[in-house]
């Protein structure tokens, strides 16, 4: 039995104990549920084995304070380290996934679908949204690994053409998160064209010469790197993201190799010229709002007397 | 019965070569004897036994067509479409990739910029070709023919037959994913007409990289997914022994992808598929080339440009509540 099992076992007898007495009358009528956080004492770091404390650990943006590993973060959690407190207003929530090929492999995709909603507490695997980072506004996605993971499907990439879009609009920043194993299998060609779909949008934020960072989280793969994820303006990553297009072991496969350790890290990358900074998890939120500060000195909006902090949440979007 | 000996035959068609072979040692027999009821009743049989297999194609079959050795490639619909060709090569940072081929050809007095995917022929071709398999350095080569379109004004026309971009140790190196998105982007940029024709397999990424185009075409029996149907077994069905299965789910094919409003036209193949008439499929893909380049000569360079992004912004199945 696990620690979540026993914390829950006990809050059932609980509730049994109170009915049986007559006074489970304020009781709901679901059983009640464990909560994660509080029955998850500790964490096993994925990084080098050692027992953490998970509250700690969370405190320190759930990286590991003895191998420095960077564990994987919901986008929730995302959003909360790189927003200011309060700014993010969410737009786009109520997109929801189709099944226009009616997929089924061992089971159908809407099961799929509803299992990732049940397991991810999320409607899709992108959260996109406006907000400050250090008091400048930014437009901002976080895509979120534990949905089918973090694949992109129709749903991603409308949810992130209309982030950029607004952006545009807006003449905002944009930061896009990714954490991605690639296109979604389930929506076949539609998912292939999301890549198109979301470099043609680009391609407009581009011209209006925008700035677009793209941090590239563990793991980034396939369709999302070789798409979006890439065309940032400035390319950052987190140490020891695996970042690429296809996967170790189709590489392993195809060429008949073994491949080098580091293969495919966010340092690798790095060395190879295709990403500007690898910064650790607790730097990032400074130096992306410093890089937004810098680019967006010369073209600061004449027209907005107030600044964009103090406009009610509601009339930014 | 005039058979083709030198077409490969595929393993769906193999009652058709035993049929085949049974009419014309009847028919050779019959010669001598005159008595030719039971050759006839044969013929008829086999019509309707080809008639029955090249109707009913099943996606996987399509895609055997689609990668039959035979099958015309890239190049030589564009040595047929044109008497005009200067192929230009390198991506000018230090590398020629075989696998992408481009440069000048005319369509209707018309200079145009032609790139494509090319597989090789035999062993010797491959190593210089990589099957088809573009690096990021090929993807590069053809940015840089995108620009050079550009900047004359030449229309482009692109040809797709690549089972993907190469998953390898340099590619990832050199960046396969930066490139092929770069091209995404470029694509959507572009102010002059853009025809994408997919003649065999367009194989995810690596086909979608040269297919960001105002009109996307595809010949009737090629695929074109977002992953191969090996592929998506070994990882759903956790078998590659699904691949069909996975052929049909994924929904790759020409008619498929039709109805799903990713591709704006097919292009007829004969019966069985292009390998069985290379010069008949490469009239058909020019007649289809010329007219898609006269209807979009009516629009003005920003038009071009917004037909482009507006095409694949309206791209995807959701709903909104
Ligand atoms: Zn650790």
């Amino acid at each position: 039995m696990g620690l979540k099992d026993f914390f829950k076992n006990r809050q059932l007898k609980k509730a049994a104990k109170l009915a049986a007495n007559g006074n489970g009358h304020d009781l709901k009528v679901e059983p009640p549920v464990c909560d994660d956080q509080l029955c998850i004492l500790w964490t096993k770091c994925q990084g080098c084995n050692e027992l953490l404390y998970t509250s700690e650990l969370k405190k320190n943006y759930s990286v590991c304070k003895h191998c420095e590993y960077h564990h994987r973060l919901t986008a929730q959690e995302r959003i909360d380290l790189l927003a200011d407190y309060g700014s993010f207003l969410e737009i786009d929530e109520n997109i929801l996934p189709g099944d226009p090929l009616n997929f089924k492999d061992l089971k159908p995709y809407t099961v799929r679908l509803k299992d990732a909603q049940k397991t991810s507490n999320s409607k899709e695997a992108i959260i996109t949204g406006i907000g400050t980072i250090n008091n400048q506004p930014l437009a901002i996605g976080a895509m979120e690994f534990q949905y089918i993971g973090g694949s992109m499907g129709s749903v991603v990439g409308e949810k992130i053409v209309r982030l950029t879009e607004r952006a545009i609009e807006k003449r905002m920043p944009l930061v896009l998160v990714s954490s991605s194993g690639g296109a979604r299998m389930h929506e076949g060609i539609l998912s292939l064209m999301q890549m198109a779909k979301t470099a043609s949008t680009l391609k407009k934020l581009h011209e209006e010469k925008l700035l677009y960072i793209s941090l590239l989280t563990e793991p980034t793969f396939g369709g999302v790197t070789a798409s979006f994820a890439m065309l940032g303006d400035i390319l950052i990553a987190e140490p020891q993201a695996r970042i690429g297009f296809a996967g170790r072991r189709v590489i392993e496969e195809t060429i008949k190799q073994k491949l080098p350790k580091d293969f495919q890290t966010a340092e690798y990358l790095l060395e190879n010229g295709q990403i500007d900074l690898v910064i650790p998890r607790q730097n990032l939120k400074n130096i992306i709002s410093e890089l937004i500060r810098l680019h967006f000195k010369s073209t600061k909006l004449k027209d907005e007397v107030m600044p964009f902090s103090q406009i009610p949440l509601f009339a930014r979007i | 019965m005039k058979t083709k000996q030198e077409i490969i035959p595929l393993d769906f068609e193999k009652p058709l070569i035993a049929l085949s072979k049974q009419i014309s040692e009847l028919e050779e027999k019959t010669l001598k004897n005159g008595d030719s009821k039971i050759v006839g009743d044969l013929k008829n049989q086999y019509e309707k036994v080809k008639g029955q297999i090249y109707k009913n194609l099943s996606p996987i079959e399509r895609i055997k067509i689609a990668r039959h050795p035979q099958r015309p490639y890239p190049l030589d619909y564009i040595q047929a479409i044109s008497q005009t060709w200067y192929e230009l090569h390198g991506d000018r940072t230090g590398k020629d990739d075989g696998a992408i081929v481009g440069g000048l050809i005319e369509i209707d007095g018309q200079t145009v910029m032609v790139i494509g995917t090319q597989k090789g022929r035999d062993i010797k071709e491959n190593q210089k070709r990589n099957f088809g398999m573009p690096s990021p350095e090929g993807y590069r080569k053809a940015l840089r023919f995108f620009y050079h379109a550009e900047k004359f004004n030449f229309p482009i026309v692109t040809f797709i037959d690549t089972p993907g971009a190469y998953p390898g140790l340099e590619a990832e190196a050199h960046n396969q994913s930066h490139a092929i998105a770069m091209n995404l982007r470029e694509l959507a940029g572009l102010t002059v007409p853009v025809i994408a024709v997919v003649t065999g397999e367009g194989g995810s990424g690596g086909a979608l990289a040269l297919s960001v185009a105002n009109r996307v075409l595809m010949l009737e029996n090629s695929v074109y997914s977002v992953i191969s149907a090996e592929g998506c077994a070994a990882i759903l069905w956790r078998t590659k022994d699904k691949a069909s299965e996975a052929a049909s789910a994924l929904k790759i094919t020409a008619q498929d992808l039709y109805e799903l409003g990713v591709i704006d036209e097919i292009i007829p193949e004969v019966e069985g598929g292009a390998h069985y008439d290379h010069k008949q499929a490469c009239e058909n893909v020019l007649n289809s080339i010329k007219n898609h380049l006269r209807e979009l000569k009516e629009l003005s360079p920003e038009e071009l440009k917004t037909d482009r992004q507006e095409k694949f912004r309206r791209m995807g199945a959701f709903s909104s509540i």
